[in-house]
C-alpha cells in the first residue's frame, strides 16, 4: 500500500491540506512520509473482524445544553479584533475571493 | 529560598505564618529564572509583572489556612490560554496571539490564588519529543544542557528540574507529560481521558489530549490535580466522576498486597540496558515492601505507534484547520486571493513536524485510504484498550519504563522523524486507551548518569493507586533528593 504515497501523492494530499512544498522540500518530504506510511501498514497484520472503531476513550453520551445567544461585551468584541491581521470599521478584513483584485 | 527544598504543604504552613510572603516566593522564582534560563530556555513568555501584582494583593488581603494554593508560583504551558497573555503553542502561527478568556484549567487556579509565573516551551502544537520543533528554540535538559529534556511538555519538565517552580501544567496527547518527566527526573501526571477539562486547550489530538502536573514531588501532583478535574460544561467530554482529595490519604498509604503488573513488552530488549537495570531495582524495592509483581503482556503494544500516529495526526489535521490566516494568528503577505491566504499562511506559518503531521492525517483520511488507514487503526486502537482491560481484571497497576532511553542529545533524532516516533512507544497506548498514566524519578543510568522514569499506568480515574504507589516509592527511595545543578549551584 505504501507505493500509493509517491511523489504525486503526496502534492494530492498536499493540495488537500491546503499545504504547499518546494521541490526541495519535497525531495525530503516524499521519502520521509513513504517510511511512516510504511510503518502504518503494519497494523494490516492485526486481525480486526468483527472488531468496532473505537474512536474517543470518554465514558459520557448526549451531553446536551440550551442553545442561548449570550451578548459580549465591547472589551470583548475589541480584544478579539485586535488579534485579527487586518480590521476595518469593527470587521475582519479579507482579500477577495477572486483571483488578481485586490479588495 | 530554594524550591528544592520544599514544597506546596510547606510553603502554604510558611504563608500562613507569615514567615514568609507570597511577593518573596514570586521573586524567588523569578530569580531563579534570571539564573537558569540563558541555559535551559524553558519559558516561552515570562509573567513578571502581573505575578508579582497578583502577590503584592494576596499578601494585602493575607493568605488563610483554606486557600492552598494562594500565592504559590507556578508556570504554564504556552499551549493553554492565559487571557491577556500571549499564547503561542511555540508556533509562528500564534505568535503574538492574545486570547481573550482563560482556559478552565487556568480558571480554577487564579481562583484558588495560584500565580502563573510564565508560559513554558514546547514542541510546536505540543508535536514531538524533545522540544526542538518550537518555534523558540529548543529547551535544554537541566541535568545536561547537550541533551533535550523531552517533550512536548519540555519547557515545564525543564521548569521544575531547574527549581524555578514546584509545578508546571503540561499537556499529554501521546506521552507530552511523561517523557519530559523520566528525561528530567520529576513527576508527570496524565490523568484519565476526562479528568480535566480541555477547555481553552489549543486543541491537538482531541480524543487523547489531556491536561496534567509536573511537579517535584508526588503529594505536590496530587495537591495539584484535585484542584484542576472536574466536569466542565465547557468540554463535553469531560467527566461526571467524582474527583478525590489525591493527596488526603497519602501519609496512610502502603503497597502491601499490591497487585503490579509488568508487561514484558515494557522492559524488553526494545528498552536500553540502563533503563532496564533502573527499572528493575525499582520494582524489586515495591517487592521487597510487600507488592505482588506478575509478568504480563499486553500483545498489541507495538501496534501503538502506527495507531497512534495515523488517529493523532487525523485529529490534529482536522483540528488545525482553523489555521487560515482570517481571524487570529499569522497571515502571509503578498497574498491575492483567497486560496492564497490558506495556503500561503499554512505554509509560512506551520514548522516542518506540524506539516507533517497535517500531511499524515490528510492522507489517512482522504478518500481512498480512509479504511485502511484511519478506520483500521481505530479498530486497533480498541484492541489495545482491551489489552488494559484485560490485565486490570486481576491487577491493580502496571509499571514498567516512561521512555526506552534516557534524554538524547539535541539534534540526534530530529532528521529521523521515525525514529523520533519511536521514543513513544511506551506511553502512546495509555492515551489510546484513555487510562491516567504517570511517571516518576527511578534512579539515575549507570552509562550517563541521567534521571530514569519509571511509568505507572491504572485503571480509569484510579489515579489514586497511581499516587498512593509513587508516594510509597519515593519515600522509601533517594532519586528525588538529587537535583540538577545549575546557575552557580554546588
Amino acid at each position: 500500500m505504501a507505493a500509493n504515497l509517491d511523489r504525486e501523492q503526496v502534492k494530492h494530499v498536499a493540495e488537500l491540506a491546503k499545504l504547499s512544498f518546494t521541490d526541495a522540500e519535497l525531495d525530503k518530504f516524499v521519502p520521509q512520509l513513504e517510511a511512516i506510511v510504511e510503518l502504518f501498514d503494519q497494523l494490516e497484520e492485526v486481525d480486526t473482524t468483527g472488531v468496532a472503531p473505537m474512536t474517543t476513550a470518554t465514558d459520557e453520551v448526549n451531553v446536551m445544553r440550551e442553545d442561548v445567544a449570550v451578548k459580549s461585551s465591547d472589551e470583548l468584541r475589541q480584544a478579539l479584533l485586535d488579534n485579527a491581521p487586518e480590521t476595518e470599521n469593527g470587521l475582519i478584513k479579507v482579500p477577495a475571493i477572486l483571483d488578481g483584485s485586490e479588495d | 529560598m530554594d524550591f528544592n527544598q520544599t514544597d506546596i504543604t510547606q510553603l502554604h504552613a510558611d504563608l500562613v505564618a507569615g514567615k514568609v510572603t507570597a511577593t518573596e516566593l514570586v521573586e524567588a522564582s523569578l530569580k531563579r529564572m534570571d539564573a537558569t534560563e540563558a541555559d535551559v530556555n524553558a519559558f516561552v513568555n515570562r509573567n513578571d509583572e502581573a505575578a508579582l501584582k497578583q502577590a503584592q494583593a494576596l499578601d494585602a488581603a493575607g493568605i488563610k489556612e483554606d486557600q492552598l494554593l494562594a500565592g504559590i508560583p507556578l508556570a504554564v504551558k504556552d499551549n493553554i490560554l492565559t487571557q491577556g497573555l500571549t499564547t503561542t503553542a511555540s508556533s509562528k502561527m500564534l505568535e503574538h496571539f492574545t486570547p481573550v478568556f482563560d482556559a478552565t484549567v487556568v480558571e480554577k487556579l487564579n481562583q484558588a490564588g495560584a500565580i502563573n509565573v510564565g508560559k513554558t516551551n514546547l514542541d510546536e502544537f505540543a508535536m514531538g519529543s524533545s522540544t526542538e520543533t518550537s518555534y523558540f528554540g529548543t529547551t535544554k535538559n537541566p541535568w545536561d544542557l547537550t541533551r533535550v529534556p523531552g517533550g512536548s511538555s519540555g519547557g515545564s519538565a525543564a521548569a521544575v528540574a531547574a527549581g524555578d517552580v514546584l509545578g508546571a501544567l503540561g499537556t499529554d496527547t501521546g506521552g507530552s507529560i511523561r517523557m519530559p518527566s523520566a528525561f528530567n527526573g520529576v513527576v508527570g501526571m496524565k490523568p484519565t481521558y476526562g479528568r480535566v477539562s480541555r477547555w481553552g486547550v489549543i486543541a491537538f489530538g482531541s480524543s487523547f489530549d489531556q491536561v496534567g502536573w509536573i511537579t517535584r514531588t508526588v503529594k505536590d501532583n496530587a495537591i495539584l490535580m484535585s484542584a484542576i478535574s472536574g466536569q466542565d460544561d465547557h468540554d463535553m467530554t469531560s467527566s461526571h466522576q467524582a474527583v478525590p482529595d489525591f493527596a488526603a490519604g497519602l501519609d496512610e498509604a502502603s503497597v502491601k498486597g499490591l497487585r503490579i503488573a509488568v508487561p514484558k513488552e515494557y522492559v524488553s530488549d526494545a528498552i536500553d540496558e540502563d533503563v532496564r537495570e533502573v527499572i528493575e531495582a525499582g520494582l524489586k524495592h515495591l517487592e521487597s515492601l510487600g507488592a505482588i509483581v506478575d509478568e504480563v503482556s499486553l500483545p498489541h503494544t507495538k501496534y501503538g505507534v502506527p495507531v497512534y500516529y495515523i488517529l493523532a495526526s487525523s485529529e490534529a489535521s482536522s483540528n488545525l484547520q482553523r489555521f487560515d490566516g482570517i481571524r487570529y494568528g499569522f497571515r502571509a503577505d503578498d497574498v491575492k486571493n483567497l486560496e492564497d491566504v490558506y495556503v500561503k499562511t499554512r505554509s509560512e506559518g506551520f514548522g516542518e513536524e506540524v506539516k507533517r503531521r497535517i500531511m499524515l492525517g490528510t492522507f489517512s483520511l482522504s478518500a481512498g485510504f480512509y479504511d485502511a488507514y484511519f478506520n483500521k487503526a481505530a479498530k486497533v486502537r480498541r484492541l489495545i484498550a482491551q489489552d488494559f482491560e484485560k490485565v486490570f481484571e486481576d491487577h491493580d497497576v502496571i509499571i514498567g519504563a516512561t521512555g526506552v532511553s534516557t534524554a538524547f542529545k539535541i539534534g540526534e533524532d530530529i532528521d529521523d522523524p521515525k525514529k523520533m516516533y519511536y521514543n513513544d512507544i511506551l506511553t502512546v497506548t495509555a492515551n489510546l486507551a484513555g487510562v491516567p498514566a504517570m511517571s516518576i524519578p527511578a534512579g539515575f543510568s549507570k552509562k550517563n548518569g541521567m534521571p530514569v522514569g519509571m511509568q505507572l499506568i491504572g485503571k480509569k480515574y484510579d489515579e489514586q493507586t497511581l499516587y498512593n504507589t509513587a508516594y510509597v516509592f519515593e519515600q522509601t527511595t533517594d532519586a528525588h533528593n538529587h537535583h540538577a545543578k545549575l546557575g552557580g549551584d554546588q
